[in-house]
């Protein structure tokens, strides 16, 4: 049963729930997967999302939350003259067919030589899914702090970080590895209802055979 | 007395009767249980949306331009202005109309809203709830109270039946909306506790079947004037609770019906702006016009 606030709320910039807030959540998201700001966003939308984003500012959301907004800034009317007025190269495309949902958007960031692709959904009300990180297929709902870990596949990964973890007293929601990444690579999603101090997340990237750790906050 | 779960409506009347307690206490109660949070955080959370809203009409009031998908522009300032030159009454009727045409077209051009319970649906609590304290003067802390009890009826209307206009047409949103207003209202004009719970019986049986048929699937059409009809929904149904009428069908009926009724609608009347005043003649043109600048840039 939810709370009072999901029916008193979200306090949100309109016009929609799901094509505007969660689209800010999905950019934040995106954001946070990358670790910095871009010099460049790239959006596809999908579906519903492709038909209405005008109307509904959803090339504007996405891009506000890339910019660190959340969806009650008054910012993020604005987010694509700020990230002209930033350089941040933004290039919205449009396909009609839907993607695992209506609401469906690719989201790709790029600086220099690094890249990050996330696709997500909305699905009503702020809520989202990650579909597909770095193209590998997983399902985030951003209602966890959320750290993926990214290595080259070996054994013993899983249990290097879950020690840690453990030994910090941080306990863990839910657990997922896909493998279905491109190279042999795995990534490995773990969602904790705890903050995660930096300390932590350091002790995480410095597990021999790491590529990379990203920690994304929930969304409030 | 608190519940760990709100099953529906009869209950939060009986837990509020049996403790001599408003509907509110009772949901405040229930938020307090449930998140373990205590009652100063969450009159104060409440507060925080309470100011959004009394602003949300301020700014709708103020706003000039079109909105996103332009639509629509300044209908709240024309019927202001019919107001000012007296060719429309200056009551309780018109001040609410335009209060709620002024937040949800705030909301058609990416102002900052509550939904209440929907994006869509936003104008309408405000619009009833600012245009009652002017009126009586309430102070704020007993319509932050109204607000759990508002709360409250969407709780149940969201478990038994649905908030969401997809899945139950606009009587899910707007509708939903109203109810929640009305028995708000109730509750602050004094009411008894079977008299919010009649007077959102009331609202709700004068909205089942309302579809929502968006044109060019964008909240601005029906949408917004939708808002103000419905404000006043909520007070005829409210007026009508106070004054002793009750509604023959009891309202956890109401809600089953406006469930069956959601779920008995076509999807072309839900959200898909495939049917309705969507598929209109000019609904259409419109459509077409707004997915060609959406297609071709
Ligand atoms: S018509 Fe549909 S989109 Fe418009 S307010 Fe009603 S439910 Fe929401």
């Amino acid at each position: 049963m939810g709370s009072v606030f999901d029916i008193i709320g979200p306090v949100m910039i309109g016009p929609s729930s799901s094509h505007t807030a969660g689209a800010v959540n999905l950019g934040r998201i995106a954001r946070q997967a990358f670790g910095r700001v871009p010099e460049k966003i790239r959006i596809v939308l999908y579906g519903s999302f492709g038909a209405t984003y005008k109307g509904h500012g959803t090339d504007r959301a996405i891009v506000a939350g890339v910019l660190g907004y959340y969806p009650h800034s008054p910012e993020v009317k604005q987010a694509l003259e700020i990230a002209r007025e930033l350089g941040i190269v933004v290039t919205i495309a449009v396909e009609k067919d839907n993607l695992y949902h209506p609401n469906t958007a690719r989201i790709e960031l790029s600086s220099g030589g690094m890249s990050t692709e996330i696709v997500g959904v909305s699905l009503g009300g702020g809520a989202v899914s990650i579909k597909e990180v770095f193209g590998f297929s997983i399902d985030i709902s951003g209602k966890y702090n959320t750290i993926l870990c990214s290595y080259p596949e070996q054994v013993g990964m899983v249990a290097r970080v879950t020690q840690i973890l453990a030994a910090e007293g941080i306990n863990i929601a839910f657990m997922e590895v896909s493998r279905s990444g491109r190279k042999s690579n795995a990534l490995m999603v773990v969602e904790v209802d705890d903050e995660i101090p930096e300390d932590v997340l350091n002790k995480v990237s410095e597990v021999s055979g790491m590529l990379g750790v990203r920690y994304i906050r929930k969304l409030s | 007395m608190a519940l760990d779960a709100i099953q529906n409506f009869q209950q939060l009347v009986e837990t509020a009767l049996e403790n001599h307690c408003t509907i509110s206490e009772v949901v405040l109660e229930y938020e307090m249980e449930s998140t373990e949070k205590s009652r100063v955080e969450l009159l104060e959370q409440m507060l925080g949306n309470w100011r959004v809203m009394k602003n949300s009409v301020l700014e709708g009031m103020a706003k000039q331009e079109a909105t996103m998908g332009g639509l629509v522009k300044g209908s709240a300032s024309i019927v202001e202005a019919a107001i000012a030159a007296k060719r429309i009454s200056e009551d309780r009727l018109s001040k609410t109309v335009l209060r709620a045409l002024a937040v949800a077209e705030l909301n058609a051009s990416m102002g900052l809203i509550v939904a209440a319970p929907t994006a869509g649906s936003c104008g309408i609590l405000p619009a009833v709830l600012v245009t009652a304290q002017e009126e009586k003067n309430y102070p704020d802390d007993k319509i932050v109270m109204s607000l759990f009890t508002a709360a409250g009826i969407g709780l149940v209307l969201a478990k038994n039946a649905s908030i969401a206009g997809a899945e139950g047409g606009c009587q899910a949103e707007c509708g939903s909306a109203a109810s929640m207003a009305a028995g708000a209202l109730t509750e602050l004009a004094g009411g008894t506790v079977n008299q919010v719970a009649e007077a959102v019986a009331l609202s709700l049986k004068n909205v089942l079947g309302l579809t929502c048929d968006p044109v060019g699937g964008l909240v601005e059409v029906p949408c917004i004037k939708r808002n103000s009809f419905l404000a006043v929904n909520a007070i005829v149904a409210s007026d009508l609770a106070l004054a002793g009428i009750r509604s023959v069908i009891p309202v956890d009926e109401v809600i089953g019906a406006m469930k069956e009724t959601g779920e008995l609608m076509p999807l072309a009347l839900k959200e898909t702006a495939q049917g309705g005043l969507a598929a209109t003649p000019t609904g259409k043109v419109i459509g077409k016009k707004l997915q060609e600048e959406t297609f071709e840039k």
